[in-house]
């Protein structure tokens, strides 16, 4: 089995396909082809339930079998260790970071679907509108809420994105990158637009993502052209011959780094490509918005610094300094920005922002090293995995305190929340101190593997940078905390509304996962550090 | 593993205390639950300190154990001398506290039960701030203190109390921030040359660039200068010690400050010593500014919590003064100021504060006469503010000296300035007595009630070590010596060479880490 696995072998005609080593990708969306049917065949009365409970399930299988590939990868000996193995024809790389990513991915899925599932926050009904093609306002809106009708296609839709993302963050081509983006992508466009309360800056949200996410895909695609024109192949490892010979033009291929740059710059909210952000996750359904901001930044961070790395690593002295730019303009201009901001999901949307930029500073490190080290790599994907936990579990929060008009988000109405519900409060504001980097919360050690990435890489005023402008962002976290503890409620304060088990499962799963990572992030740094770096 | 007990203790208590009912009914068994839990403490720390072999010298009571392997951080505690001596202040302070803080007025629907339980917490936090040989360890534990205090003054403070819980806050986590730029630093430094390590022992050792050194040191350095405080970082600490409650004021500038000073003693000087002597001309400068400024802004308050804070601006600028002179007498002589100081400044605290909960007001004017209806209130401010200025016979004085005595052999100017701060000292406590106390009695405080017998209770071990401690200063001294000696030693400078040694060896003598030439006679040459 194992020479199997190994072999790369041209001479065979028919292409070799590693089932076993991308079966948790191949589960995933094989769940979410067999929920289109359910969703055609299935009787309404029971779909939401049967929905809910395939997808759970699928998700459940494909992380057990992402644990299982996982523990088979083959090391790769190189100048530096790697695990793992091109795959699909070298269309795909299952590596210790992608598999990882996967892992992630998942966790972050299975904890968004329950938010997905949750149905006893408005009345018996999911946070989804009942029938999209009604216009906002309208009767049949109203007829469709009577009927208590629900579109119960969102959760093929989320297993459709993750599968994307899946696919995304572990391409080992241009162009089955490009196939990750777009499936993780359309998915996202169409979630967004469903949100069943306030449907106009939903719908406002999505077109804008929509628009604005189209655009970046042209610019990424363009960069792919240029790349294939310089090294005359769509493969990451080609390129990397191509990059480290110095064949070609060399305008061509800064042109190709630029381009495919924006794209992905735009996926992970970095500015000057962060405008749609804001609005995006403001008018999103929540749910949804915390599904995007866990999952799209993990995948798109893993591609992004796979493409860097593998394919433009014999560049780097030509990337390095523009994504020193980008890295702190993302982290002022995303912390700045969030002070003035009036509204829980804006506020956590620029929050993202800054926290694109401090991923970025351990993205601009560029620290590959062998040894016992934390690599830029590493750090980032334990960043991502905090930074994930800590979002999903704040936007569960903001899905809980509402008041008639459903979700209320404006900051002032959570004034008292402290009084109201300790719990909630008590693990917003954890959340909130783990996003400022207070130590014993996982955002400490995030923050300081990725700073310790970024100074081994030689980048040590970048890290004084982001320890600065950590300090700015600290205060509009700490901002919420003494709204919520500190201050005496406008009228009659905020209301809670009581969820169901599921939202308060991943509240705590997420206060749970941010304290131990932590507190014992030991295990888990463990992992991230074995992964090893990217095989091409 | 007698130190983790020690610095779990307060943390039991603050469980228990949390998980007690909340209502009224339940408020006196929850203080006593929370007095017995520090009580305990308080027994630990005596019993370690017995178990101290205080000849020996150097981290005893060690303990080791991996924590975060990937990052090379260990969950290491150990104590010196100094570090235990921070330790007893701790644990003496801490039910004084509590005992003063017994019928504080919370506000509206704040339960008794957080409040005590996180005063325990911060208790737990600074024994292990203060026992920590891992410098990562001590980041995260130094950086965890600001969580208990930043709500003990938001939740439970006077008017004003966001505004000054949240700039604590942001003040102090951006020198955090920057030392943890320094912890990054270290990680990377100590990998390149090996294994990554955090260890006291390991990094004591190491050999790192002059300028990396230097940033390095400047990272801890802001760090400590903006807890301890030192001018100019220091504008948040009256704006917090003026809203705080006086048990809050007590735990973070009595205990949690001195984790600045302390910081520079064993972090700085012991990790960059080169460094620390490189900064030690700027360090001198700042801190005898801090000193003056302290001292003249405190003479100018009307807020008399805040006055107390801006005295501990000015001691603090002694203390620092000390430790940047690099010599055996004023090292020692600093890390009894922090010991005194601790004492000094509590009692000024909880007797200001018993006076301003009676008055309903903080302003100066809005006392006068009070020692005609209040004379045991009147007996106890008026000795914890000589102790403050340094009265001679109580302990801060002997510290105050060493500190001066010390820095004249190193720096004439500096020590003469610094000396200037002990004529505004007696400015600001006896004209603050004395608009208070004496004069015609105001008509608001004719029916000021007198320290009731809690009250005294509460104070008395304050005041009874400030004045033992005054007179017999040697067991201290004793045991902090050792521990001076090593890292007066590790910075290399050492004491300078008397240039003219028939004048000065009079204050050598005094110097008192000679123990045939211990202080007290000082004092009886006085």
């Amino acid at each position: 089995m194992a020479t199997l696995l190994l072999a790369d072998r041209p001479d065979i005609a028919a292409p070799t396909i590693e089932w076993s080593l991308l079966s948790p990708l191949l589960v995933v969306a094989g769940v979410a082809m067999v929920a289109v049917l359910v969703e055609t065949f299935w009787p309404r009365r029971t779909r939401f339930t049967a929905q809910a409970v395939l997808a759970g399930l699928g998700l459940l299988a494909a992380l057990l079998d992402t644990a299982r590939v996982y523990v088979s990868l083959d090391r790769v000996d190189g100048d530096v260790v790697g695990r793992g193995t091109p795959v699909a024809e070298g269309a795909v790389t299952v590596d210790g970071p992608g598999v990882l990513t996967w892992g992630l991915l998942l966790v972050f899925a299975l904890l968004s679907l329950a938010l997905f599932a949750e149905r006893r926050l408005d009345g018996g009904l999911s946070a989804f509108t009942g029938r999209a093609v009604d216009p906002p306002g309208s009767a049949g809106e109203a007829e469709a809420t009577r009927l208590r009708l629900e579109h119960t296609e969102t959760f093929p839709l989320l297993l459709f994105a993750l599968a994307g993302m899946m696919l995304f963050a572990s391409a080992n081509d241009l162009v089955t990158m490009f196939v990750g983006l777009e499936v993780m992508s359309l998915p996202l466009y169409l979630l967004c637009g469903l949100a069943r309360r306030r449907r106009l800056i939903s719908q406002e949200a999505s077109l804008k993502y929509f628009l604005l996410g189209a655009f970046s895909s042209v610019f990424f695609l363009y960069g792919v052209a240029l790349a294939y024109g310089y090294a005359g192949s769509f493969r990451l490892a080609d390129i990397d011959t191509a990059v480290t010979s110095r064949t070609g033009g060399e305008h061509l291929l800064l042109a190709a780094i630029g381009l495919i740059s924006v794209g992905m710059l735009f996926k992970v909210g970095a500015v000057p490509f962060h405008q749609w952000t804001p609005d995006v996750y403001q008018g999103a359904p929540t749910p949804v918005t915390a599904f995007m901001a866990a999952g799209t930044k993990a995948a798109a961070f893993i591609a992004f610094t796979r493409v860097l790395f593998v394919a433009f690593g014999g560049a780097s002295w030509d990337w390095r300094p523009l994504l020193w730019v980008v890295a702190l303009l993302t982290m002022v201009v995303g912390s700045l920005v969030a002070i003035a901001q009036t509204d829980v999901k804006r506020m956590l949307a620029y929050s993202s922002v800054a926290h694109a930029g401090f991923l970025l500073v351990g993205l601009a490190g560029a620290y590959v090293a062998d040894s016992e080290r934390i690599t830029s790599v590493s750090g980032l994907l334990f960043y991502l995995g905090v930074y994930g936990v800590s979002s999903i579990g704040a936007f569960a929060v903001v899905t809980v305190v509402r008041d008639a008009g459903g979700e209320t988000t404006h900051l002032s109405r959570w004034a008292g929340l402290g009084k109201e519900s300790p719990f909630l409060a008590g693990s917003f504001a954890l959340f909130m101190l783990s996003f400022a980097g207070i130590p014993l919360t996982g955002g400490f050690i995030g923050k300081w593997s990725v700073f310790s990435a970024a100074w081994s890489g030689g980048y040590g005023a970048l890290v004084v940078a982001g320890v600065l402008t950590s300090a700015v962002a600290a205060y509009f976290y700490v901002r919420v905390i003494v709204l919520m503890f500190f201050t005496d409620p406008v009228g009659d304060g905020p209301t809670v509304a009581l969820p169901s088990v599921l939202t308060t499962v991943v509240i705590a799963a997420a206060a749970a996962g941010t304290l131990v990572l932590g507190i014992l992030p030991g295990p888990v740094l463990d992992l991230a550090q074995h992964a090893g770096t990217f095989v091409r | 593993m007698i130190l983790s007990v020690l610095a779990a203790t307060p943390l039991v208590g603050a469980l228990v205390v949390t998980l007690m009912p909340r209502t009224a009914a339940a408020a006196r068994s929850v203080k006593v639950v929370a007095l017995a839990s520090s009580l305990v403490a308080l027994a630990l720390a005596l019993y370690v300190t017995s178990q101290f072999d205080v000849g020996a010298g150097g981290y005893q009571l060690t303990e080791q154990h991996e924590w975060i392997g990937a990052l090379g951080v260990h969950y290491a505690l150990g104590v010196n001398g100094i570090g235990l001596t921070l330790v007893l202040l701790t644990t003496v302070l801490v039910p004084i506290v509590l005992l003063a803080a017994w019928e504080d007025r919370l506000p509206a629907s704040r339960s008794v039960n957080s409040y005590l339980a996180w005063m325990l917490v911060l208790e737990a936090l600074a024994i292990g701030v203060f026992c920590a040989t891992d410098a990562f360890l001590f980041y995260v534990l130094f950086e965890a203190t600001l969580i208990p205090i930043y709500f003990l003054i938001g939740s439970y403070g006077g008017a004003g109390r966001t505004y000054a819980a949240v700039k604590f806050l942001i003040y102090n986590l951006v020198g955090g921030l920057l030392m943890l730029a320094s912890i990054v630093g270290l990680y990377v430094v100590t990998a390149r040359a090996g294994d990554p390590t955090y260890l006291l022992s390991d990094l004591s050792g190491l050999d790192v660039g002059t300028t990396t050194e230097r940033l390095l040191f400047l990272g801890f350095m802001a760090a400590f200068a903006i807890k301890a405080p030192l001018f100019p970082f220091h504008t948040w600490l009256p704006d917090a010690a003026g809203t705080a409650t006086p048990a809050t004021s007590v735990l973070m500038v009595s205990i949690i400050d001195k984790v600045g000073t302390f910081g520079m003693l064993r972090w700085c000087l012991e990790l960059f010593p080169g460094a620390s002597e490189w900064a030690s001309p700027v360090v001198i400068t700042l801190a005898v500014v801090s000193i003056l400024y302290g001292a003249l802004l405190a003479i100018g308050q009307d807020d008399v919590r805040r006055l107390v804070a801006f005295t501990s601006v000015s001691h603090f600028g002694f203390i620092i003064l000390g430790i940047f002179t690099f010599t055996h007498t004023a090292t020692a002589g600093s890390t009894l100021y922090m010991f005194n100081h601790g004492l000094s400044t509590a009692a000024l605290f909880l007797v200001t504060g018993m006076m301003v909960a009676r008055r309903g007001s903080a302003s100066i004017s809005d006392f006068g006469g009070v020692q005609k209806v209040a004379p045991v209130l009147a007996g106890i401010l008026l000795l914890a503010g000589l102790s403050s200025l340094s009265l001679p016979g109580l302990a801060p004085f002997v510290s105050e000296f060493m500190v001066l005595a010390g820095t004249f052999t190193r720096s004439v100017p500096a020590a003469v300035l610094a000396t200037l701060g002990i004529v505004l000292a007696a400015l600001y406590i006896l004209i603050m007595y004395q608009r208070t106390m004496t004069g015609p009695l105001q008509p608001e405080v004719a029916h000021l009630r007198d320290l009731d017998h809690r009250e005294v209770a509460a104070l008395a071990p304050a005041v009874v070590l400030i004045v033992g401690l005054g007179f017999f200063p040697q067991p201290m001294l004793d045991l902090v010596n050792p521990a001076v000696d090593e890292v007066v030693t590790h910075v290399g400078v050492g004491d300078p060479p008397p240039r003219t040694p028939a004048e000065l060896g009079g204050l050598t003598g005094a110097g008192a880490y000679v123990p045939e030439h211990g202080p007290h006679e000082t004092e009886g040459g006085h």
